[in-house]
């Protein structure tokens, strides 16, 4: 399945939905809307990826290029997952002590760092 | 041992289609369901480090993907320098593999990867935006790409050479597909 994007506000929080698969290929329109957004001067971001069925490191590179960003304005970027094939792979890269995994959008807002 | 080659060009959208080739034939070789999101995630990762090698030094070159059902004891012991025969296990059994060989022709020396997986997997990994190099894909980090696989595999072998790197990476069989007479 191809890579589908999505994005609404929650308060202060810009929650992006991704649907289907972040590879090498489909992985530069996820950044370009990441960027976007944190032009547009989006500084929270909660990446719901509950329903990727496939991800792999280039899509990894793509969400720390997000949170780079995010952060250089003090800003969080956190994500939603509890597919253990997606958990998986955050889990070889060390990256579940990067990023905030969640359970639900909600707990991801709930528990930003500075709240 | 039966063999399928596919050749692709340097170009991202064909990553997927050895992606989903290798988990086709993997399924049919009798891997275990377990390990077919394995051998999808790490076959992607070797041939987007290989495409992002061909688009960097040589992008009209192919890219090769052998997929080797049954391989496992000749060409383990044959990469080794051994010589060729079965993998024998702690528990003494032989045990075939499928194995999966990515060859790209990209002069290993020039790439920024290394294949020296133990340093720290989050010093400088990412490329992304401005630190892309020109020709290269946004957001891939061959680094990153090879720990990956490194995690996945079952066995690993990496060979760079001025010629380009071969990634070779294999899987057992699951045991009432790999079932040896001798063994009874």
């Amino acid at each position: 399945m191809d890579l589908k994007l999505d994005h609404y506000t929650e308060g202060d929080t810009e929650v992006v939905v991704v649907e289907g698969e972040i590879d090498v290929y489909t992985a530069p329109r996820l950044r370009e809307l990441l960027i976007d957004l944190v032009n547009k001067g989006n500084f929270h971001l909660v990446v719901n990826m509950e329903k990727v069925e496939f991800l792999d490191s280039t899509g990894l590179g793509v969400l720390v290029g997000g949170l780079k960003r995010v952060r250089a304005h003090n800003g969080t970027l956190a994500l939603v997952c509890t597919q253990e094939r997606i958990l998986k792979i955050f889990r070889i890269t060390g990256l579940t002590k990067v990023f905030g995994i969640h359970d639900s959008v909600q707990e991801a807002i709930d528990k930003r760092p500075e709240k | 041992m039966a063999t399928i080659t596919l050749t692709i060009s340097a170009l991202p959208a064909h990553v997927r289609t050895a992606r989903l080739m290798a988990a086709t034939v993997a399924r049919r070789a009798g891997i275990a369901a377990t390990a077919i999101d394995e051998i999808r995630l790490a076959v992607g990762e070797a041939c987007s480090r290989a495409v992002a090698a061909h688009k960097l030094h040589c992008p009209t070159q192919p890219i090769l993907l052998q997929l080797i059902d049954g391989a496992g004891a000749e060409s383990t012991a044959k990469a080794d320098g051994g010589t060729p025969g079965r993998v024998l296990r702690a528990n003494g059994n032989a045990t075939q593999r499928f194995e999966v060989v990515v060859s790209d022709r990209a002069p290993a020396k020039d790439t920024e990867e290394s294949t020296n997986h133990t340093s720290p997997l989050l010093d400088g990994l990412f490329l992304d935006g401005d630190e892309t190099p020109p020709g290269g894909i946004s957001g891939f980090s061959p680094g990153l790409g090879l720990a990956v696989i490194t995690g996945l595999a079952d066995e690993v072998r990496i060979d760079p050479s001025d010629q380009g790197t071969i990634v070779r990476m294999s899987w057992p069989v699951a045991a009432e597909r790999a079932h040896d007479p001798s063994s009874n």
